[in-house]
């Protein structure tokens, strides 16, 4: 793959490595004493890895002229295996901490393997590591497609993929070592926080100068999603992490925010992470792969504005009904809630112009399970809105917030949705990268969408049941106006659903692990093969007919 | 007409960007500005005081626990809630929270108002195995707590910082801030009675771990639990004042 880079741009990637391994060095120095340091000897190790890696090919040839009239796809495929392998450890982690409350010695009498320090790395290693690495692997690769453009250069949209992995890396490390914001999905300290910005906007700038280079007029519908998905989370990002070191020598900081200014900048950020990460990112995905993978155009391309501003807007008034009830004033609650509501108008006309396009197609739903993948996170991203819309009400919040239910809801969408559309789609992209037909074994990915099926239906079923007798539990009243159970009996009472949700979360850990062999195979498939040999239906050449994607009408 | 206008903004990825910036920014603009403007957002409260250097330093190792993601630090104005933990949240009481720790998740109870409610030893015993006292809880054991010595050096960083925040620490609590973290702990130091000085005779100074001569991580994060919805009385008196 370094044998791609032009020579001058080996120099570049030697140079971006060394920038980094200084850096590295420099905190390592700086922050003796302290966990800063050890981050500064990963960087520093990061760093010098990769400045040894693209050395080591320094003297290979120069790449032929003719790759320009191709798409650059490497970076693609090494996100895709890295989506994967994130998948495996998040998962992982997210069944360890599941069975932690079900059995809570189920770990070493040390700090690193506590409950409170896994768990973050539970769900940054999903959201960040496996849902991250697949929307920059898909972005690349749908992003050329519907532009009809190839990458500007071939160094940035590695310093992109290397970069965000190595903040992943960072803040999985530092999680174990108890480096934590403690705002949830913003836990990562400042200097991680500073290096996640220097990454997204380049990556915001890679995308807008591929776009600049389009050959086709309009930006597909899928490029919209993906835009919004770069640019708010910057904003939300650099907004709810303004924070103060107590030293540069130090990982430690104190937010800029306090009390019900920071509460409510955090669920501005949390509820929005959820929308332009973990929705708009993927309704991108959607928007590409379902319709290529049915073979059908959009169905309707006014949905598609509609839901898509709509979305935009109004997401970012939704933060506050994390906050009902509380210190918060309740003009800002009431604000919240209604928006919430009004929140599934475009959500359902997302979720509906999804399952409208697969009209005409639905045998193909029935045969193939890449596709049935893709419709059953169109399916639950359509529950698990209307769900959300649901919860915000302030009466529902009353009894659902602070319990299982939540939890229960999060994983809806998680596995449901962003698990189910992330799957498919890398099931459909994994034979076009690596040019082969199909992948190394359809069964396979069958017997894999069962077991997300059954692992997603059995956790939220236990949380729903969970969350819902803890709710109703804790505001019982007895006969004598007192109430009637103390918390701990609510505890006891979680018990089986704890087991349940570990049965469930297991299944769905086994079925990534699948899948990751499924990919894997198919891989060493393609190698054994020889990569000249073309198949796969992708478009591997730039000009041509304008194979790409249009807007439906 | 709208399909119209769209169709031409979707040829313009510079127009395009800036219409995302502009339709998201507005509902966060909206709902975040007044909460620093208008005034009632945060009542008043004259007698809140700030954390000693011994409780900061306990509220970070909650905070490098993950505490916060098991237990809540709010209660709603519910009455089940108030019932079962005490009278509801104000906005004052984490006034001085950088950053606030309200939770979203109780697998344990909220903590709002832990201050005072158990003994020290308690929490102790607690702490290092929950089972010991609690036999059916879940809550993981936290045995290191007892083995780390405390780290006070860089108190007066953290301090520095907490007041480059907004948090009214002043000069000689800065300079002391070691010294109060020990003091704090070892009632029959020389440093206890300056901690009582700069942070009023009400401060509880013991040692909170059971063992004078040491300042563990325990000391820290026991002193901590029981200042817990007791910076000030502001939730109290209006409780009372409303007829309870």
């Amino acid at each position: 793959m370094i044998a791609t880079l032009t020579v001058a741009e080996r120099q570049s990637a030697i140079a971006l490595s060394m920038l980094v391994a200084f850096f590295g060095l420099i905190m390592m120095i700086a922050g003796s004493g302290d966990v800063l340091g050890v981050h500064g000897v990963i960087v520093l190790l990061f760093g010098l890895g990769f400045l040894g890696l693209v050395m080591s090919k320094y003297f290979e040839p120069e790449p032929p002229q003719e790759r320009l009239t191709r798409y650059y796809d490497d970076p693609t495929k090494v996100g895709i295996v890295l989506s994967l392998g994130w998948a495996v450890v998040g998962m992982f982690f997210g069944v360890w901490v599941a069975a932690l409350l079900a059995w809570p010695d189920l770990t070493l009498d040390a700090g690193w393997a506590s409950f409170g320090r896994i768990r973050p790395v539970h769900t940054s290693g999903v959201i960040f590591g496996f849902g991250g690495n697949a929307l920059i692997a898909t972005s690349f690769h749908v992003l050329q497609r519907t532009t009809r453009a190839r990458l500007p250069d071939q160094v940035t949209p590695w310093f992109v993929l290397i970069g965000y992995n190595l903040f992943c890396v960072i803040a999985a490390s530092g999680y174990l070592m108890g480096v934590t914001q403690s705002k949830e999905y913003a836990e990562p300290e400042w200097y991680a926080d500073l290096w996640l910005v220097v990454v997204w906007v380049t990556y915001f700038l890679l995308y807008l100068r591929t776009l600049q280079r389009r050959k086709e007029p309009h930006i597909y519908v899928a490029n919209w999603y993906y835009m919004a998905f770069i640019l708010v989370v910057a904003v939300l990002h650099i907004v709810n992490n303004l924070a103060v070191p107590i030293s540069f020598g130090s990982a430690k900081s104190y937010s800029l925010f306090s009390g019900v200014q920071d509460a409510m900048t955090q669920w501005w950020y949390g509820h929005n992470a959820v929308a332009f990460f973990l929705t708009a990112g993927f309704l991108g995905m959607l928007y590409y792969y379902l319709p290529k993978r049915a073979g059908r155009p959009i169905f309707s391309y006014r949905l598609s504005i509609i839901s898509f501003w709509g979305i935009t807007f109004m997401y970012m008034w939704a933060g506050s009904h994390h906050l009902h009830y509380t210190a918060l004033p309740q003009w800002v609650q009431t604000l919240g809630m209604t928006f919430s509501v009004v929140l599934l108008v475009p959500s359902w006309a997302s979720a509906g112009n999804a399952l409208a396009t697969l009209n005409g197609a639905w045998d193909k739903v029935r045969d193939d399970a890449t596709l049935r993948f893709m419709m059953v996170a169109a399916v639950f991203y359509g529950l698990s809105t209307f769900e959300g819309s649901f919860m915000a009400i302030r009466a529902v919040n009353s009894l659902s917030h602070y319990t299982d239910w939540t939890v229960g809801h999060v994983h809806a969408g998680a596995l449901g949705w962003v698990a189910m559309i992330t799957f498919g789609s890398l099931y459909a992209l994994v034979p076009w990268m690596w040019k082969v037909e199909r992948i190394y074994s359809p069964k396979l990915v069958e017997v894999h969408f069962w077991l997300a099926l059954s692992g997603t239906i059995i956790y939220v079923f236990a949380m729903w049941n969970s969350g819902i007798i803890q709710g109703l539990m804790w505001r019982t009243y007895n006969d004598s106006g007192t109430l009637a159970f103390s918390f701990i009996e609510s505890v006891v009472a979680m018990r089986p659903y704890y087991i349940a949700r570990t049965v469930g979360g297991s299944l769905f850990l086994l079925g990534a692990i699948v899948a990751a062999y499924n990919v894997w195979m198919t891989i060493r498939m393609a190698r054994l093969r020889g990569v000249t040999e073309t198949g796969g239906t992708d478009e591997p050449v730039l000009p041509g007919a304008g194979a790409a994607l249009q807007p439906g009408e | 007409m709208r399909e119209f206008f769209h169709r031409k903004l979707e040829r313009n990825a510079i127009g395009f960007v800036l219409a995302i910036i502009l339709v998201s920014g507005i509902g966060g603009f909206v709902e975040i500005a007044p909460l620093f403007t208008i005034h009632e957002t945060v009542e008043d409260a004259p007698d809140m005081r700030v954390y000693t250097p011994l409780e900061l330093a306990g509220r970070n190792i909650y905070t490098r626990e993950g505490c916060y993601a098991c237990h809540s630090q709010m209660i709603r104005t519910l009455r089940d809630e108030v019932e079962r933990y005490g009278p509801y949240s104000l906005a004052v009481e984490s006034k001085y929270d950088h950053p606030m720790l309200w939770g979203s998740k109780r697998t344990g109870p909220d903590i709002a108002r832990l201050g005072g409610k158990y003994s020290d030893a308690w929490h102790v015993a607690h702490l290092i195995n929950p089972r010991d006292v609690v036999p059916q809880s879940v809550m993981p054991k936290y045995g290191w707590l007892m083995r780390n010595e405390l780290k006070t050096d860089d108190l007066g960083k953290h301090l520095a910082a907490q007041r480059a925040v907004g948090v009214p620490y002043t000069d000689a609590m800065i300079a002391n801030a070691s010294a109060d973290a020990y003091g704090q702990a070892s009632p029959d130091s020389p440093y206890a009675s300056g901690l009582s000085e700069r942070y009023g005779e009400a401060t509880n100074v013991r040692a909170f771990d059971g063992e004078p001569g040491r300042l563990t991580e325990m000391d820290a994060v026991v002193a901590y639990l029981q200042i817990l919805g007791r910076l000030t009385d502001a939730a109290h008196r209006q409780a009372a004042a409303a007829g309870k």
